[in-house]
């Protein structure tokens, strides 16, 4: 198993999907230039978390047009695995490979706090039964406001596309449990083949010993083993 | 020639800037308004001269680049002065 992380300009947490892969989750793992323009026969791709292109005229909006993301498309199309964090999940739905946007929080602040997230049961590499109800995974955003319009909503929700919800482990009110008005809380999606996953969490930041907890290691496992 | 484009949020959606902007025109006196609507105007020179397939190419720019359609309304202008 082998993963490709990709850096863009301004990509700033590609180091620790790196350090996640190659330690805890004990995956082969390389960082890939946006300049490549293969995959080098990887089994997965990462979509790190950052700010590519400094998130000029739309997050992720320029790094969809990264020459290396013509192969990750390729990739992603033929069933390959792929997975954005947060500005990573920004340039999946800009290039079309997961439906909806993210638009700016609705508090109109950057929120950076570990957050209690539902687990949702979506398929059999990701559901309750293997990574347990709620994990607890730290967001950084400014821009993690999910909206999709209500047609492609239902689609999704009935589809069981939706991975985990931004939740509250004591309070259901919205004001406590959505930190960025996503619709439907939503903070992780998956596409409908279920090879390409997008959340704005940081499950990279919760799988170390030192780190807060280690939640992150199952997520970043189900991905793995993903389709 | 000159290509003006204006990106707008669509109507449906939801502009957190609008509305945090509208708080403060308020509540510096301005008046009642409402529905504040933030988007952007990007300009550009272009060495060719309009034509229907330049229309359709600039159509194609700004649907893939310049605007999210998911998001947000395009429109623009071409004139002649640069």
């Amino acid at each position: 198993m082998k993963v490709s992380i990709i850096q863009f300009p301004g990509s700033n947490c590609d180091r620790d999907a790196y350090r996640a892969m190659v330690g805890p989750l004990g995956v082969d793992a390389e960082l890939l230039w946006h300049k490549e323009t293969s995959l080098n026969g990887s089994d997965a791709v990462i979509l790190p978390g950052g700010f590519s292109y400094g998130d000029y005229l739309r997050c992720g909006a320029i790094a969809r047009f990264s020459p290396i993301m013509k192969a990750v498309k390729e990739f992603a199309l033929a069933g390959g695995r792929v997975l954005g964090i947060c500005n990573g999940f920004q340039i999946l739905c800009e290039s079309g490979l997961l439906p909806g946007a993210l638009l700016r929080n609705a508090s109109m602040k950057f929120i950076c706090q570990d957050h209690f997230l539902t687990v949702e049961d979506s398929n059999a590499a990701f559901c309750r039964e293997r990574l347990g109800e709620n994990v607890v995974i730290p967001i950084a955003h400014g821009e993690g406001n999910f909206r999709i319009d209500e047609v492609r909503l239902r689609k999704l929700e009935d589809q069981g596309q939706v991975l985990l919800r931004y939740a509250h482990e004591k309070s259901d009110d919205e004001e406590v449990a959505n930190p960025n008005g996503s619709v439907d809380r939503i903070a992780g999606i998956r596409n409908e083949a279920g090879n390409v996953y997008g959340m704005m969490p940081h499950p990279e930041r919760v799988v170390e010993d030192f780190h807060s907890n280690q939640d992150g290691i199952r997520i970043l496992e189900a991905f793995l083993s993903a389709n | 020639m000159k290509v003006t484009v204006f990106v707008t949020p669509k109507a449906s959606v939801l502009d957190p800037q609008g509305a945090a902007v509208n708080h403060a025109m308020q509540s510096l006196g301005f008046s009642d308004s409402s529905n504040v609507r933030i988007g952007k105007v990007i300009s550009f020179d272009l060495e060719e001269e309009d034509s229907p397939e330049l229309r359709g190419r600039l159509d194609k720019i700004c649907e893939d680049l310049l605007s999210n359609p998911v998001i947000e309304d395009y429109s623009y202008e071409v004139s002649n002065a640069s």
